[in-house]
């Protein structure tokens, strides 16, 4: 077969970005069959696969590209699967830049670009969850019970690896519905909710069950959940918690949200519909106040929710942002305004209505690096002035949820309050007790939190079969 | 899903309801909160445990209707079913250790002071219960407050229940009779309790509160329910719902409650009318 010896990727068929910033419809449309196979040919099939020991879980990504080209996508998919949970996901919001594509031996030369990996992926898994019509493999029961706490991308790898296995797994969620970041946080113009809903009914299908409304830490222990309800072993995933906040003046405005808030009011609770019982503020004028790709799916939601003005206000240059490369870009084609080397330092209040009428920035140049190796952002003395804006979102991260902590002895963490477990296995200080995702590592992407729900769930097996 | 088993009007704009969440009903304990949605695609509340009853498995709330969501929660009758109720959630209140304390209920905030009457009584407190009220017609929970309490101080606003005046009155006259308290716990609306702590402060005598801010998701995830509490930002899902209240920034409380002000009035319209409707 010949390759495709095109230096660029197929390009990704998107909603016009002045259409697409106005609806919450899906910013990236798929690749057609024809696309995909085009594509998939500019893989060269190369001996030393620099893609798959880049992707945190291994796909075969050269296996998996090969029967794309031979137009056998559900092959395609099989062979993802054997290693990934949530291809359609994966396929969406993975940094690929940074991992698979980044040593793609395609991309090397200047001026060429590595095979769109992550748009392959992506095409496979909905090709499958549009076309397959068979039965999933159910493993019959090995007896064991596994409970897993926290349905985001950790949970549901580990839940959906230990069920493949055979065990018993039983998710425990805390919100109404499973998914965790997935749901309440990644925007449908990114991620549709049916997407994750697909992948957590997947999960049922191999006889997961999911209980939703429970609060591991208030309704029930972790020591409760070993000894009264006779879980084997338990993994927690209950992910980031309390976003942070940057101490400054105003910070508790009417119109001043935590990037949390604001997601979770326009996502999990719909507020972005018509009708919605769930209000949110439609402001004219934003700030987002952060760099990551929170941040930028707050101003792209902000944006969508009728905002004639979004500002993103980052105390560093475009160079350290922390959000993927496409987000970025994406942004700014929907008119985000980017405000780099400038810190925020006080939220103005309207005295009449105690509304958010303004933020004071000042601006910031940038000195030696510090201890994150990136370089330090110093104020620029005499440099202050007043974004006129009537809302603020902060998204500068958050602190390890509280709850699991604070009532489970012998649960070691450290100084930021992240569960301490080893990166290779989720082991914690407590028999029995594996975590991972954004509870150990504080805030971080989705396929590395998949990726520590994977090796968690390898671990567990382990431990419970060598009792 | 979680069955209503009993439903209780207690006024004419306060319900009490027994909701069936036997894993809740085990683990509640007095100032402890839930938060349910009543339909599928629903806002979510949340609601101060007014009691629990393990055998059962239910647990009690009180609601005052003031929104869409505890309209639309009030039309639910006996046998049907809410679609989320998550809990417990929140730090239980204190009410070990002390001897002599008062616990100020103002209007539907009766409904999460009587819990704390009856925790100070159980802990072998001697508790002087003070409730206010605009009117008679306001009234609940009389019964149930004379049975936990050692003093039942009835007050309202205008004279026709009780005696006539705000629940601070009747504090000072408690603390000028000479009565030493060594807590005093207030709940109610947030002027009612921001005024508690001024009168607590000019007799030094020390006040808690219960805060009862706007809140998503209730576990420590969204910081809705942020409140300055003694210059430092504190959530009240997690840290609270109860504070020191000489160190809650009040002013900054009751501005934040007002955020969706419009929104909130806007829907409740729309539900009444829709119900209007349904009853046609």
């Amino acid at each position: 077969m010949p390759f495709n010896m095109r230096p660029t990727k197929n390009p990704m068929p998107s909603q016009e970005p002045n259409v697409r910033n106005k609806n919450f419809k899906e910013v990236a449309l798929g690749y057609t069959e024809e696309m995909a196979i085009d594509e998939a040919k500019r893989c060269l099939n190369c001996k030393n696969k620099p893609c798959v020991a880049h992707c945190p879980v291994n796909i075969d990504i050269p296996g998996f590209i090969a029967k794309v080209a031979e137009g056998k996508f559900e092959e395609a998919y099989e062979i993802i699967s054997e290693s990934s949970s949530l291809p359609a996901v994966c396929g969406r919001v993975c940094p690929q830049e940074t991992q698979c594509e980044m040593k793609c031996t395609r991309g090397l030369r200047p001026g060429s670009e590595p095979v769109a990996i992550g748009r392959l992926e992506r095409f496979v898994a909905d090709y499958h969850n549009a076309n397959f019509k068979g039965e999933v493999k159910k493993v019959p029961s090995n007896g064991h019970k596994v409970a897993v706490i926290g349905s985001g991308p950790s949970g549901l790898t580990c839940a959906g690896d230990l069920a493949k296995k055979g065990y018993d797994v039983t998710i425990f969620e805390a919100l109404h519905l499973a998914g965790g970041v997935l749901v309440y946080g990644i925007p449908e113009f990114r991620l549709p909710k049916a997407i994750v809903q697909k992948e957590v009914d997947g999960l049922k299908a191999l006889g997961v069950k999911v209980e939703t409304n429970m609060v591991i830490g208030k309704v029930i222990s972790i020591d409760e959940l070993q000894q009264e309800y006779g879980f084997e072993a338990i993994f927690i995933g209950s992910g980031a918690g309390l976003p942070r906040f940057m101490g400054i003046p105003g910070e508790n405005l009417k119109g001043v949200y935590s990037a949390n808030e604001f997601l979770t009011r326009t996502n999990l609770m719909k507020a972005y519909k018509e009708g919605s019982d769930t209000p949110i503020e439609h402001a004219k004028r934003v700030a987002v106040v952060g760099g990551g790709n929170v941040a930028m799916d707050a101003a792209r939601c902000a944006k969508r929710l009728g905002a004639e003005e979004v500002y993103i206000v980052y105390r560093r240059s475009e160079e350290e942002l922390p959000a993927r490369k496409e987000e970025v870009e994406h942004a700014k084609e929907e008119g985000i305004i980017f405000k780099l080397l400038n810190n925020p330092i006080e939220i103005i209040e309207d005295p009449e209505t105690h509304l958010v009428k303004g933020m004071k920035c000042i601006r910031m140049e940038l000195g030696e690096p510090d201890a994150s190796g990136r370089r330090r952002p110093i104020p620029v003395e005499g440099s202050e002035f007043v974004l006129d804006v009537d809302c603020v979102i902060i998204s500068i991260g958050t602190s390890p949820n509280p709850l699991i902590k604070s009532t489970t002895k012998g649960l070691d963490t450290n100084s930021h309050g992240c569960i301490i477990a080893e990166e290779t296995t989720g082991k914690t200080s407590r028999e029995g007790v594996y975590a991972g995702g954004d509870a150990v590592t504080g805030a971080a992407t989705v396929i590395l939190a998949m990726g520590a729900g994977k090796h968690a769930a390898k671990a567990i097996d382990e431990y419970i079969s060598s009792k | 899903m979680y069955k209503i088993v009993k439903k209780e009007i207690l006024n004419p704009t306060v319900t009490l309801m027994q909701i069936e969440a036997p894993f809740v009903a085990k683990k509640a304990k007095a100032g402890q909160f839930i938060i349910l949605i009543v339909d599928e695609g629903g806002e979510r509340i949340p609601l101060t445990v007014a009691g629990t009853d393990e055998e059962k498995g239910t647990v009690e709330i009180i609601f005052q209707v003031v929104g869409a969501t505890t309209l639309k929660l009030n039309q639910k009758e006996v046998g049907d079913e809410l679609y989320a109720f998550v809990g417990p959630l929140g730090e239980p209140s204190k009410v070990e250790g002390k001897k002599n304390v008062v616990v100020i209920g103002g209007g539907a905030g009766c409904a999460i002071a009587l819990p704390m009457s009856r925790g100070f009584k159980k802990a072998g407190a001697h508790v002087t219960s003070v409730v206010g009220f605009r009117n008679k017609d306001l009234v609940i929970l009389e019964k149930e407050f004379k049975e936990v309490s050692d003093e039942y101080v009835p007050m309202s606003d205008d004279g026709t229940y009780g005696t006539k005046g705000l629940v601070t009155n009747a504090l000072e006259k408690l603390i000028n009779e000479g009565n030493v308290y060594d807590e005093v716990f207030a709940v109610g609306p947030l002027i009612m309790m921001k005024f508690v702590v001024l009168t607590c402060k000019k007799y030094n005598v020390p006040c808690t509160v219960s805060m009862n801010p706007l809140m998503i998701d209730g576990t420590g995830m969204c910081g809705c329910c942020r409140l300055t509490v003694g210059g430092k930002t504190k959530f009240a899902c997690v840290d609270g719902p109860d504070f020191n209240g000489y160190e809650v920034d009040f002013d900054e409380a009751m501005s934040r409650n007002t955020m969706y002000r419009e929104f909130e009035r806007k829907a409740y319209d729309d539900a009444c009318n829709l119900f209007k409707k349904e009853v046609k």
